[in-house]
Order: C-alpha cells, then sequence, then structure tokens
C-alpha cells in the first residue's frame, strides 16, 4: 500500500492552498480586487491594525464581553439545571416552557436589548447570555436525566444530605454534559457577542468590521474577520482542552489514551 | 385523568407565566413594557392586515431557500469529503477556520459581492448553515460502520447502492444532528440580515418598530418571531422523526 502524509502535512497543505487562491484570484483577475484583496492586503491590513491601540482594545472588550457571557449563562444554567433536573415535578412541569423558549432566536431579542440599554455593553450581554443559557441548560437537564438511579436511591438510603447528594452523585454523573453545554455555550457566546457589536454597535471586534466596511477599508475588514474567525478557532481549541482536562477521570477520555 | 394531568403538565406553567406578564403589566406606563393585553390588541392589526404577504413570506421564503441550498451543498460535499481520506485531511483545518468564524460578519462580506438584495441574504444564510451540516456529514460518514462497509463491498454492490442503502442511512443521525443546528444558524441569519440592510422583512420591519419607538408592535414582532422559530423547530422535529423511525431500538 502506498504511504499517505502525515495528517498534519496534508492539512498545513489545505491552509496554503486556501492563502494560495485568496491570493491569485484577485490577481489574475478573476475577482474584483475591491472586493476581495489579494491575501498579502489583508495580511498588511492586519499588521496595520496590530500597531493600533484601538484594535487592541476591541480585541479585549470582545474577549470581556463573550467571557461575562458565558460565565452568567453557566452559572445560572447549571444551577438552574440541577435544582429543576433534581425535582421531578419541577422537570415535568418545566419542560413544555423550555422546549417552547429554547428555539426563540436570540436576535429577536436585539430591538428590545437596543431599546433598554442602548448601544451599551448590557445589549450585546442580553443576547448573549440569552442564547448561551438554553445551551447549557438542555445538557445539564440531560446529565440530571442520566444519574443511575441505584446510585440515587443508595445515597437516599444512607441518608446523605440534599447537598451530599448533589457533590457525589448528581455532579459527577451531570459532569461531562456540563462540560458539553460549555464546548457548544462557548461557541454560540462568541457568535453573539460578535453578532451583537455588528448590529448593535456595542464596542467589540464586530462593530470595527462594521466600520471598516462602511468606511471601505475593505483589507482591513478582511484582516479583523480573519482574526474573528481565529478566535473562534482558539476558543473551540480552548474549550476542548478544558473538557479533557476536567474530564480525565472519566471513562470516555480514558478510553482514547492508548494504553 | 390521565390526560387531564398530563394537560396540566404541559400547559400550566406556560398558562401561568403567561398570565403572570399578564397581570403584572395591566396598569404598567412604563414605556418599555406596555400592558401585554396592548400587545395582543395590536397583533392583529400589525401582521395581518398586509404584512403578512410583504414582510413574513419574504422573510420565510429567503430562510427556506437558502437552508435548502445549504442542506444540499452540505450534504453533497459532505459525503464526498467523507469518502475520500485524503482530501479530508487536506480540507480538514481550512473547514474547522470557516466554521469558527461567527456566521453573522459574513454579511458585511457578501454585501460587497452581492449588494443588498435578496442575493445576498440567501448567500448568507447558505454560507452560514453549510458549516455545520457539511462538518457533520463528514463525521457521519466516516462513522459508517467498518463491518457494514465492507459487507457491502462483498456482495457488490454499486456505487449508487452503496451510497443510497449505506453511506446516507448510516449517517443520517448525524446529518439530522448537523442540520438541526443549521436550522437555528439559519433563523439567526434571516434576522440579521435583513436587520443591515433591507427594504422589507421581519428583521427590517422588527427593527424599524424599535427605531419609530413604536413599543407594542415591536413587542408583537419579537412574539411573531419566537412563533416562528418555535414552529419550524416543530417541524424539523417531525420530519427528523419520520426520517429516523426506522433506527428505534
Amino acid at each position: 500500500m502506498r504511504r499517505t502524509p502525515p495528517p498534519w502535512a496534508l492539512g498545513g497543505l489545505g491552509l496554503a492552498g486556501l492563502v494560495l487562491v485568496l491570493e491569485a484570484t484577485p490577481r489574475v483577475g478573476l475577482v474584483d480586487r475591491r472586493y476581495l484583496p489579494p491575501f498579502s492586503a489583508m495580511v498588511e491590513a492586519l499588521a496595520g491594525q496590530a500597531g493600533t491601540a484601538e484594535f487592541w482594545r476591541s480585541l479585549l472588550e470582545t474577549l470581556r464581553g463573550w467571557a461575562l457571557g458565558l460565565g452568567i449563562a453557566m452559572v445560572a444554567g447549571v444551577v438552574l439545571g440541577l435544582v429543576i433536573g433534581g425535582v421531578p415535578v419541577a422537570r415535568t412541569a418545566t419542560t413544555s416552557t423550555i422546549e417552547f423558549l429554547r428555539p426563540i432566536p436570540s436576535v429577536a431579542l436585539i430591538p428590545l436589548a437596543v431599546l433598554l440599554f442602548g448601544t451599551d455593553l448590557r445589549s450585546t450581554l442580553l443576547i448573549v447570555v440569552y442564547a448561551t443559557f438554553w445551551q447549557v441548560l438542555v445538557q445539564v437537564l440531560y446529565g440530571v436525566r442520566d444519574v443511575d438511579p441505584v446510585a440515587r436511591e443508595t445515597a437516599r438510603s444512607y441518608r446523605f444530605r440534599p447537598l451530599t447528594q448533589v457533590r457525589t452523585v448528581l455532579w459527577p454523573t451531570a459532569l461531562p454534559y456540563v462540560l458539553t453545554g460549555f464546548r457548544l455555550g462557548a461557541a454560540v457566546a462568541l457568535i453573539l457577542e460578535i453578532t451583537g457589536e455588528l448590529v448593535i454597535g456595542s464596542p467589540g471586534l464586530g462593530r470595527q468590521i462594521a466600520e471598516a466596511q462602511n468606511s471601505g477599508a475593505v483589507p482591513a475588514m478582511y484582516a479583523l474577520v480573519i482574526v474573528v474567525g481565529l478566535i473562534g478557532v482558539a476558543v473551540n481549541a480552548a474549550a476542548r482542552a478544558t473538557e479533557r482536562r476536567a474530564l480525565r477521570w472519566h471513562p470516555s477520555i480514558r478510553r482514547e489514551i492508548p494504553a | 385523568m390521565n390526560a387531564l394531568r398530563k394537560g396540566v403538565q404541559l400547559l400550566g406553567l406556560p398558562v401561568l407565566l403567561i398570565a403572570l406578564w399578564w397581570v403584572a403589566t395591566v396598569n404598567s406606563d412604563n414605556f418599555f413594557w406596555p400592558p401585554l393585553s396592548e400587545i395582543a390588541g395590536t397583533f392583529r392589526e400589525t401582521w395581518f392586515t398586509g404584512r403578512f404577504t410583504a414582510d413574513v413570506l419574504p422573510s420565510v421564503g429567503r430562510l427556506l431557500a437558502g437552508y435548502g441550498l445549504a442542506l444540499v451543498l452540505g450534504v453533497g460535499l459532505g459525503v464526498a469529503i467523507g469518502s475520500l481520506p485524503v482530501l479530508r485531511a487536506v480540507l480538514e483545518p481550512v473547514l474547522e477556520f470557516f466554521r469558527a468564524i461567527p456566521p453573522p460578519v459574513l454579511v458585511p462580506v457578501l454585501m460587497l459581492f452581492a449588494g443588498i438584495g435578496t442575493t445576498m441574504k440567501i448567500l448568507v444564510i447558505v454560507s452560514g448553515c453549510v458549516w455545520p451540516i457539511l462538518l457533520n456529514t463528514v463525521e457521519g460518514v466516516r462513522a459508517v460502520d467498518e463491518v457494514l462497509r465492507d459487507t457491502a463491498r462483498c456482495y457488490r454492490l454499486g456505487r449508487r447502492a452503496r451510497l443510497l442503502r449505506l453511506v446516507l442511512p448510516g449517517a443520517s443521525p448525524q446529518i439530522c444532528a448537523g442540520a438541526r443546528q443549521g436550522l437555528s444558524v439559519g433563523i439567526i441569519l434571516m434576522v440579521i440580515s435583513e436587520m443591515f440592510a433591507a427594504g422589507n422583512g421581519l428583521g427590517f420591519t422588527v427593527v424599524q418598530f424599535q427605531r419609530t419607538f413604536a413599543v407594542p408592535q415591536m413587542w408583537t414582532g419579537i412574539i411573531l418571531l419566537g412563533l416562528i422559530g418555535v414552529l419550524l423547530s416543530l417541524i424539523f422535529r417531525v420530519a427528523e422523526a419520520r426520517l429516523l423511525s426506522w433506527r428505534n431500538e
């Protein structure tokens, strides 16, 4: 059998190909340079951006908004999920409401947010928290449902106090689901953070993109889009790494490590 | 008795919440939180006197067109990429990158190419929906049972039969998972693309209400968007259940 090159080499080839296409198509005139500048122009614009204080401030504002929104949604989602999931009556009573509220697109709240908070940071935060909260809550509810009834009954027979039951039975079972919720939520929070900045105009990279587009600074706009994409890649990678680290003890992760 | 109990479980909390909203705002003179009775009263007149065909239908039409295109593209490319390991290895980092770009930033980019018309909006929806569908299809195709694959080969199933009887059904649960993610991204993009630049559509109208401080009308818009989201996810769930009904263990 023919040997294939290692995956990282092939992946590098793919990325190099993308860069080549981005560089070549505007240069040979396949697309208008005004719409798609060559890759080198984007890099140049990125270097120009990196020299401004505004870029770094925006980057920081985006990351702060993302982290804050994700944090609030995580705490609210986990606490409410454990409470609702742990009390059978609450679970049956809330199912229909959750199923109804969850698919409401968070962007529907943009007008309300603008009306209430203007172009303030809080407008975007409201949308980020709303969207992320459902991701986390639903995962936690799945997790709590997954608790082994025997373990639950055992804990009850030994008269574990409610908080001890949560700590020793509920939490370890739900943790993988919590982390899945964290991973999904991290990506959703970033999408809505950028969306809010772009549409509402709260401070951050999204607003910089809108401004670059309005002022016709096309290479800078592409440069910022690339930066946002890289943040997305980093967020995904970091969330996955967190998941692996927190679940080192869990069979699903341990199985992946070759003996 | 049992049905009654089920009904209470299903409707109890929603009814309670709506009642709470109603009571809490009944005498509200807060500008931002008009009485729910007023919102409900303006709903009909706001949406069913011409706006339904002028704004709602075009929006939903664009969403369905974009989503349909994304499904075809995503599944088609996904099957191709998933069946060719070398191609997959080459494209994986590129696809990861495109998936990680928050889809709404594509609105300003695509506006450059396609202006602000219907084409742009459909393109935005396609280019946002396609990634979750594509990547899930790739994963699904890759995870098709090895033994089944070999069996199909032993029986010398043709390409077409292999695709229709083995690869697509085998990958369908994953494809559905991707399609569901794609749908919620699509709804977001439908609204966003219209908020940016449009002359009609749901997102445009709701923002218009907000800018002119027509608060009760704005609330009806938010509620309508919510209802559309719920309805689409219901339809999706029914379709998914039919498509995957063979899978019941």
